[in-house]
């Protein structure tokens, strides 16, 4: 099996999840300058609602792709719904508060709604059933899923039609007028209160789907799968450029492949055992006899990875890959 | 008697101690290129913040086409068709000319999110509609040639020109503009007086602020002069030029 093709086919499938739920942070911090941690949570509903109808329809005589849409189509409006109660309780009365203020809401309101899904779907995870059949085809030596071609094109198609509709539209064109200048924006006629919930509500729906993708690709859902992955799409944003929309498409899929890549060989590079001159004699020669491995950091350090890239990036290029204009703000 | 658009009774404004603008009135009358001049911190800008929304006033009342206008929100004062520059300018700089352009027509449309994604016909045209008004204010104040170029890489002066189509795109019925020709060469201030003078011609009342006397006596109808936050004339060019204490405001503190 060709591990580097594998890993990078990996990564790209996880790298485009990242990347849509990363233009949820990095839309809403570019009109209000707010990190919106409860966002992975919003995530994680967004996965939790689906899976609960496609749940609770996995018996019915509904053919398969039925019930998978009928998940997707709860899980949409329902986290839409969701950003935007979100913007208009907790952030809105806030918009002209200290910056921490909005801050610390963020994180409460994280925790608010990780244990409001914890009361209505309890502490075990919801499986996602076998309602269709998950192919695998080989290329050049590793394989590739119908899930993930799924995810990959899916999101795509996502970030090409948001990137349309940013740049596109005339709503996309006040959206950016607001993140460069809100109080200019408004001497114009754009309604900035609109636009400000118009991008919670954009992210949400993104984030909705984002969810589905990655329950569907890890198999289950549950209460606190939003904190790290979340956590990830935001390093994702800040690798990009916060505020900058394709640095958070680049940083998210840079991130997965660095991480997917990271994993698959950080354990075959720390085996002490394949070092040289390591296994030559005394207790490490015993210790890595028959082709024994003694490895130091295996794939379970997966997570380590972002949150490194993350350090780096806040070290040598605060303002990330393409992030231009935040640096130009200050 | 001349219809008048604007008029500003005994407005004044303070900041802490400072007393930015005592008891100013002073009427604007459509049409007409209204300057207002004063030497450096005489409370010019700050007038203009008042009438536009920017600052809350703290006495006295703005009339606007008759209606007290009201001045909570920057937005408001868009709507009701007053539209300005600034001093310093103010674009987006990340956004092409035009994009800035159609910013402008939000006062005069309604864009939902909604309408952008479903794309009706109805939206539509009135997206090609904005798109076409666009260019043609950028024909207007002759930057049509810059059209997709983001606004920061445009050349100072074309940087003026296109915060004053950004400001006609919303259809004003008075365009205030502060320090045009602040940072013009000779050139371009000559360029900007033609267009200045064309937009009287068509039927659009000017405040202009202005630090180049000569250009407001050229160019305006009719002049006032703000001294430590007071009126202290209003009048013709001429009148105003050999007003005893506009001399001495301009002469008397300063060799200009």
């Amino acid at each position: 099996m060709d591990i580097l093709l594998q890993q990078i086919i990996n990564g790209l499938t996880t790298g485009s999840v990242y990347a849509v739920v990363a233009l949820g942070y990095t839309m809403v911090y570019g009109v209000i300058q707010l990190i919106n941690f409860a966002h992975g949570e919003v995530v994680m509903i967004g996965a939790m609602v689906a899976f609960a109808v496609i749940a609770a329809l996995a018996g019915s005589a509904l053919p398969p792709a039925v019930i998978l849409l009928a998940g997707v189509l709860a899980a949409v409006p329902a986290c839409m719904l969701l950003g935007y109660g979100l913007e208009r309780i907790a952030y809105r009365p806030l918009r002209h508060a200290p910056r921490l203020a909005p801050l610390i809401t963020a994180i409460g309101m994280s925790i608010i709604l990780q244990h409001l899904a914890l009361l209505i779907w309890g502490r075990n995870p919801i499986a996602f059933p076998q309602l269709i059949d998950n192919p695998s085809f080989a290329i050049g030596g590793a394989a590739i899923s119908g899930v993930q071609i799924t995810i990959i094109l899916l999101s795509m198609v996502m970030m090409a039609g948001l990137s349309w509709f940013v740049y596109r539209t005339r709503f996309g064109i006040a959206i950016r007028a607001t993140a460069e200048n809100v109080h200019i924006a408004g001497l114009m006629g754009v309604n900035a209160d609109r636009v400000i919930a118009a991008t919670f509500v954009i992210g949400a729906a993104l984030g909705a789907m984002a969810g589905v993708m990655v329950g569907t690709y890890y198999g289950i859902a549950h209460y606190t799968m939003g904190f790290i992955l979340g956590l990830k799409a935001f390093s994702a944003a800040v690798l990009g450029g916060i505020g900058n929309i394709p640095g958070a498409m680049v940083g998210g899929l840079l991130l997965g492949l660095v991480e997917a890549l990271g994993t698959g060989y950080i354990g075959e590079y720390t085996d002490l055992c394949r070092w040289p001159g390591a296994a030559d004699g005394g207790w490490m020669g015993e210790r890595c006899a028959d082709g024994a491995h003694f490895v130091l950091f295996g794939s379970n350090y997966q997570d380590v990875f972002a949150f490194l890239m993350l350090i780096l990036v806040l070290v040598l290029r605060p303002s990330g890959l393409l992030g231009e204009r935040v640096s130009e703000r200050a | 008697m001349t219809d008048v658009l604007l008029e500003a009774r005994n407005i004044g404004k303070k900041f802490g101690g400072v007393q930015a603008l005592k008891d100013v009135s002073l009427t604007i009358r459509r049409g007409e290129i209204y300057g207002l001049i004063g030497p450096n911190g005489a409370g010019k800008t700050t007038l203009f913040n008042v009438f536009t929304g920017l600052y809350p006033r703290d006495g006295g009342e703005v009339l606007f086409t008759g209606q007290p206008l009201a001045l909570e929100s920057p937005h408001t004062v868009a709507a009701a068709g007053i539209a300005r520059t600034f001093q310093n300018i103010r674009l987006f700089g990340n956004m092409t000319a035009r994009e800035n352009v159609m910013v402008g027509r939000h006062v005069r449309t309604k864009a939902g999110v909604f309408g952008a994604i479903l794309r009706s016909p109805a939206e539509r045209a009135e997206e090609a509609a904005i798109r076409r008004r666009a260019d043609e204010l950028l024909h207007y104040v002759g930057i049509a040639d810059r059209a997709d170029n983001l606004a920061r890489n445009l050349s100072y002066g074309d940087q003026r020109r296109l915060e004053i189509a950004r400001a006609l795109a919303t259809e004003p019925q008075l365009l205030a503009l502060d320090e045009p020709a602040a940072g013009m060469n000779a050139t371009e201030t000559v360029g900007l007086r033609q267009l200045i003078d064309g937009l009287r011609k068509d039927g659009l009342t000017v405040l202009l602020i202005e630090h180049d006397v000569k250009l407001v006596m050229g160019l305006c109808d009719r002049v006032a002069v703000l001294e430590y936050g007071e009126k202290i004339a209003e009048d013709v060019p001429e009148a105003v030029k050999n007003n005893p204490k506009v001399i001495e405001a301009y002469l008397g503190t300063s060799a200009h």
